[in-house]
């Protein structure tokens, strides 16, 4: 009961057989001290739990009227874009909102390999964020195959090869996955259920997540701990507000692409219905997918480049034992800080690259790319023993009142 | 009640305690992998999608030159009938400098019909190469577009990131001019 002061008798008799008001209050109401100098780059957790919420309601309203077989997926889809009030909306709605989500999950994750959100003690929030990624990953892989156009089929049939690259067992797995001798009605069916069941899953993990995230509370762009009321702000109203801010902005775009160019992020050879026999000339996965796809491609073995692929996400997981800077906050490491941005733009030429055809300057630069994708993390761990700190603030409150977080001696004088 | 408060110990600090404890956990184990197995199980190809596992091909209409598509057990399955160009610049090839070492003669039950899955061994996209117009790749046989993959007129992968040649299907001659695929 902490905090929660009402005159109300209905709260008050709810609230003593089942604190549930106070348990709001504690995770984003007022009762949740929160470090009072987070920037806008901490807006994206929420916009991806508005992004979740927006993907399970749409997925549940186009449930009811897709049909999950291989003679009338492509048309139950058309249907939707037709007839079905609405459906043209949900759709887009639906189709646009996981790339958005995308999007504000991976600046969300590029925020934290800046600040350094996953080091002690936030380790176990940061593994369960990759657990995220890794869900929605999936998720997102068996939702493209359901409109059972070319690109759905051709992608459900690369990725699920992708397992035959396995030595012995690989292709019992495959045929065990599709359930047939190719990708056909079976493999359909259970997408379809597994696409309905892993978005709960993910909220199951963001549960976790945000049960983490409020062990510690959030970091902050100092990267160092608050110390006292003096360095945090109550989450309601400021960050209710602030959070609210970038939901606007957020919608605004959101609206301007499922408006006005829905299929931006589309193949246009999706509109064609999924023909086994033949492949389209040029098959690439969706955006959010081409950096990992760029890097299966620039291995010339099977199974080393399926494991290079599944390994430039799983190494995340052990991140914060490779970064052993006790240095937080990007801020204050100025070799890291290069070395951040770019990783960031070898994460974007990896996109670029892999969205083209394998070979000639393409095949080069993928391969370069994808050398460097893994160097950096080897970079990362020598950085953490040599790289020369600057000297960090003694609090939040001392940085942020005193202005520009300069709190010492030493950095006033790197300042000048 | 006091024979139970006092369990019976051997000589090195074991009790029949432990053993029941494992032996409970063993067979909880057991008896939950066998329970398991079936709902694993239901994922794999029924008996009825196994069933449909064989296809009869009649050849007379494929003229030398042609390359066919059929379909079995859904995947697409080539036929080319060779020209004699075709069939000696396969059998010219070193075997050793091959990446998946096959020679011409071991892909084949008659040198004219070149009888393979149509599917690259990398991540299985359909190889383009069976229609008139389609890029064959650099050895003239089949070039999968979706990663670079190139095939001989062996149907050997010889460039690219593909594994495996791609592979025969089990089939037989029932006459010169007909194949029985499965």
């Amino acid at each position: 009961m902490s905090g929660l002061k009402t005159n109300n008798a209905v709260i008050r008799w709810i609230e003593y057989r089942l604190p549930i008001f106070s348990f709001i209050d504690h995770a984003v109401g007022s009762g949740y001290p929160t470090p009072r100098n987070l920037n806008y780059w901490w807006n994206f957790g929420s916009l991806a739990g508005l992004a979740l919420v927006i993907m399970i309601m749409t997925g549940i309203m186009l449930a009811m009227q897709y049909t999950a077989h291989v003679a009338f997926a492509f048309d139950s889809v058309e249907r939707i874009m037709r007839d079905v009030n609405s459906g043209w909306l949900i759709r887009y709605i639906h189709t646009n909102g996981g790339a958005f989500f995308f999007i504000v999950v991976y600046i969300h994750i590029f925020r934290g390999l800046y600040y350094g959100s996953y080091k002690a003690p936030r380790e176990l929030l940061w593994i369960l964020g990759v657990a995220i990624l890794l869900l929605m990953m999936a998720t997102a892989f068996m939702g493209y195959v359901l409109p059972w156009g070319q690109m759905s089929f051709w992608a459900a049939t690369v990725i699920t090869n992708l397992f035959s690259a396995i030595p012995l067992v690989g292709e019992s797995i495959v045929t065990w996955l599709w359930g047939g001798f190719a990708v056909g009605n079976p493999t359909l069916n259970r997408f379809y259920a597994l696409h309905y069941l892993l978005p709960f899953v993910i909220v199951g993990a963001v549960v976790l997540h945000i049960w983490a995230l409020h062990r510690f509370g959030s970091s902050n762009p100092l990267g160092i701990e608050a110390n006292g009321p003096q360095d945090k702000i109550p989450f309601h109203p400021y960050y209710t507000a602030k959070d609210a801010f970038g939901v606007g902005v957020f919608l605004l775009l959101f609206a301007g692409i499922v408006f006005f160019a829905p299929n931006l992020f589309g193949e246009p050879d999706n509109y064609i219905p999924a023909n086994p026999l033949s492949t389209p000339a040029h098959i690439v996965p969706e955006w959010y997918f081409l950096p990992y796809y760029a890097i299966l491609r620039a291995i010339p073995d099977k199974l080393l480049g399926v494991i290079a692929m599944f390994g430039s996400i799983l190494i995340l997981f052990v991140l914060p034992w490779i970064d052993r800077s006790p240095v937080r906050s990007a801020k204050f490491r100025p070799i890291y800080k290069q070395f951040f941005w770019i990783f960031l733009a070898d994460c974007i030429v990896l996109g670029y690259i892999g969205a083209k055809p394998p070979e000639g300057i393409f095949l080069i630069i993928g391969r370069l790319a994808t050398a460097y994708y893994f160097l950096h993390f080897f970079i990362v761990f020598v950085l953490s023993y040599v790289e020369p700190r600057r000297p960090l603030p003694n609090s939040i409150g001392e940085a942020v009142l005193k202005g520009g977080g300069a709190p010492s001696a030493a950095v006033a004088r790197e300042k000048a | 009640m006091a024979h139970s408060a006092n369990p019976t110990h051997s000589g090195d600090g074991e009790t029949r305690r432990d053993f029941l404890y494992l032996a409970a956990a063993g067979f909880g184990a057991l008896g939950t992998a066998l329970a398991v197995w079936p709902l694993i199980d239901s994922m794999n190809p029924s008996a009825e999608v196994r069933a449909l596992s064989s296809t009869e091909v009649d050849l007379e209409p494929v003229e030398v030159g042609q390359r066919i598509t059929v379909v079995w057990r859904g995947k697409p399955i080539f036929i080319d009938r060779r020209p004699q160009e075709a069939i000696d610049a396969a059998r010219a090839v070193p075997v050793k400098d091959l990446p998946d070492p096959q020679t011409d003669e071991e892909r084949v039950k008659k040198a004219e019909w070149l009888i393979m899955i149509g599917i690259c061994t990398h991540l299985g996209c359909i190889p383009k190469g069976q229609t008139a117009g389609d890029p064959r790749g650099e050895f003239g046989g089949w070039f999968c577009p979706c990663h670079g993959s190139h095939y001989d007129t062996a149907g050997r992968i010889r460039k690219g990131p593909a594994p495996k040649n791609l592979f025969v299907p089990p089939y037989e001659f029932t006459t010169d001019t007909a194949i029985f695929i499965g």
